[in-house]
């Protein structure tokens, strides 16, 4: 039992992730940023010198874990701040349809850019090996990265709150994720905001890249689309630019997969993900604003 | 001295041309009523000039420096503060969040904290229902005292002018009155610059000034808001009699 609650919550929490960073930058600039999968997958393959061999060739990946963990952080912050600067910003004042083909296409370039330098091949990686070793708590035998990813989520989630609460760029942001247009003409510069906003989310997909690749032990340039699905179904059932309602919807996501994936019978458990999908439609149609609307969405009185 | 100088301003949508080369000179501590028919291009005006939608032609000046073309922030923080139509308050911020986002473009000058406390403060003397909510999120105020707020959150940006876009609209008759009487008690107190637009000038003449009236994108009067008032050749440029 205890077992299906840290497999849920672990779950959760990289959809959550994956969410959050997906919220973030809808919440600034309406953009649903698709490339974002593949920041997560750029992040996993910065760790690996390029080659097409099968064998990864580990670089940065063999830094002791203080150095690790913000070098992985820093490459998802800084391609996601390039995105902008180099694409994103000339689609500011396009329609959210436009933006969203252009972060397509920029997924694309960057998975692309990948195959090239590393090939298709998943490669096999072992980061941090230390923590696949299993703790036992109250009776149930988990791994430590379980532990240490459900951890480092709700740290994560505590200190965004906390930067978004208290700090004077948190107040910016928070602002300018309602209304932009009105954050400017008080003098909150555009350009900042925005970067911030996309280091933040590009931080988020890095940490979810270690997470990953410590989890499956390998790197494959498909990896981001997978969390990045679900991560951006989880945004929409939370009410798109509502950044507590993707997290909730990531976890609860999270939760709905491992506990179909216990509950089903056998048979039906490889069509799991149909009736994951299932559960979202019927949620959609019951709340098609998401679970939490955001505000700047909502109409005022 | 001259603080803000439109000269042919333009601005279009598309094939659709909202305002056709307005030009109006305004001096430091002058209150001025924009007022006309809906669709007068009034609104569209004051965008303009805040930097929120682009000219097709002309320039602005504010304070001596061109700030045509420039983005809505830099204009903000030269001092020209715009409460645009719908106050447009955070709702999911509160009061004060919504009033400290005002004082923000200030946060690198020194002595900023001390400045920003004393100039909640006297917000709230002169709004103090937003110090009695000050914890509760802006969107549940009533439309009165959000207009209030977006008053006040103008006010901690220190602006040299403040542009209110239909301070009236949505506010029963006796709200309007007591937003218009705090304003220009503050416009008195501090010599600051009004610029009100309004679609009707019954609030121009009580409250006196200068009067400007737009029609299809034009000025088609300018003079003294108590003289212009509601004469004969006010209510003829107003609906364009002399068109027919």
């Amino acid at each position: 039992m205890l077992q299906i609650v840290f497999d849920a919550l672990s779950l959760g929490s990289l959809y959550a992730l994956g969410a959050l960073g997906i919220a973030l930058i809808f919440g600034v600039m309406r953009l649903v940023n698709f490339a974002h999968g593949d920041v997560i997958a750029f992040s996993i393959f910065a760790l690996l010198w390029p080659s097409t061999d099968a064998m990864a060739i580990v670089f940065a990946g063999n830094l002791p874990w203080f150095l690790l963990i913000p070098f992985v952080l820093a490459v998802g912050a800084g391609l996601s701040v390039l995105c902008e600067i180099v694409v994103f910003r000339r689609f500011r004042n396009t329609n959210p349809a436009t933006m969203m083909i252009a972060s397509f296409a920029l997924g694309f370039v960057i998975r692309y850019f990948l195959l090239m330098l590393y090939s298709s091949r998943p490669k096999s990686i072992s980061l941090l090996p230390v923590l696949s070793q299993p703790v036992e708590i109250l009776g149930a035998r988990l791994p430590l990265l379980q532990l240490i990813t459900i951890i480092v989520t709700i740290a994560i989630l505590f200190g965004l709150v906390i930067f978004l609460r208290r700090t004077r760029f948190g107040l910016e942001m928070r602002a300018a994720a309602e209304n932009f247009s009105m954050a400017r003409m008080l003098g909150v510069r555009a350009n900042r905001v925005i970067m911030g906003a996309f280091a933040l989310s590009g931080a988020l997909a890095g940490a979810i890249a270690l997470i990953f690749g410590i989890q499956t032990g390998t790197a494959d340039i498909q990896m981001g689309a997978a969390v990045m699905l679900m991560a951006f179904i989880s945004t929409v059932i939370g009410g798109l630019g509502s950044l507590a309602g993707a997290v909730l919807a990531g976890f609860l996501l999270g939760a709905a997969s491992v506990v179909m994936q216990v509950i089903l019978p056998v048979d039906a458990r490889p069509f799991r993900d149909a009736f994951v999908y299932g559960a979202v439609i019927l949620v959609l149609l019951f709340r098609p604003q998401g679970l939490i609307a955001a505000r700047g969405t909502k109409e005022r009185v | 001295m001259t603080l803000l100088n439109l000269v042919d301003i333009s601005v279009r949508y598309g094939r659709l041309t909202a305002v056709r080369g307005v030009s109006i000179n305004l001096k430091e501590g002058e209150v001025l009523f924009i007022t006309g028919p809906n669709g007068a291009g009034k609104s569209s005006l004051l965008r303009a000039i805040a930097g929120v939608t682009p000219t097709a032609g002309g320039h602005v000046e504010f304070d001596g420096a061109q700030i045509t073309g420039r983005t809505p922030e830099d204009i903000a923080r030269l001092g020209f503060s715009m409460v645009p139509e719908g106050r447009e308050v955070f709702g999911s911020l509160t009061i004060e969040e919504n009033l400290m986002v005002g004082a923000g473009m200030h946060s690198r000058t020194p002595g900023w904290k001390g400045q920003t406390a004393a100039d909640l403060d006297s917000v709230y003397n002169t709004f103090p229902i937003l110090k009695e909510r000050r914890n509760q999120q802006a969107g549940l105020l009533s439309g009165g005292q959000q207009q209030m707020l977006v008053i006040g959150r103008a006010l901690m940006a220190r602006p040299r002018l403040i542009a209110i876009d239909e301070p009236s609209l949505g506010l029963a008759p006796n709200i309007t009155d007591q937003v218009y009487e705090r304003l220009i008690a503050l416009q008195a107190e501090r010599k600051l610059t009004l610029l009100i637009v309004e679609q009707s000038s019954t609030r121009a003449v009580m409250v006196g000034g200068r009067m400007i009236l737009m029609r299809s994108g034009q000025v088609v009067l300018d003079g003294d808001a108590r003289e212009l008032g509601n004469s004969e050749a006010m209510q003829a440029a107003y609906f364009g009699y002399e068109d027919h």
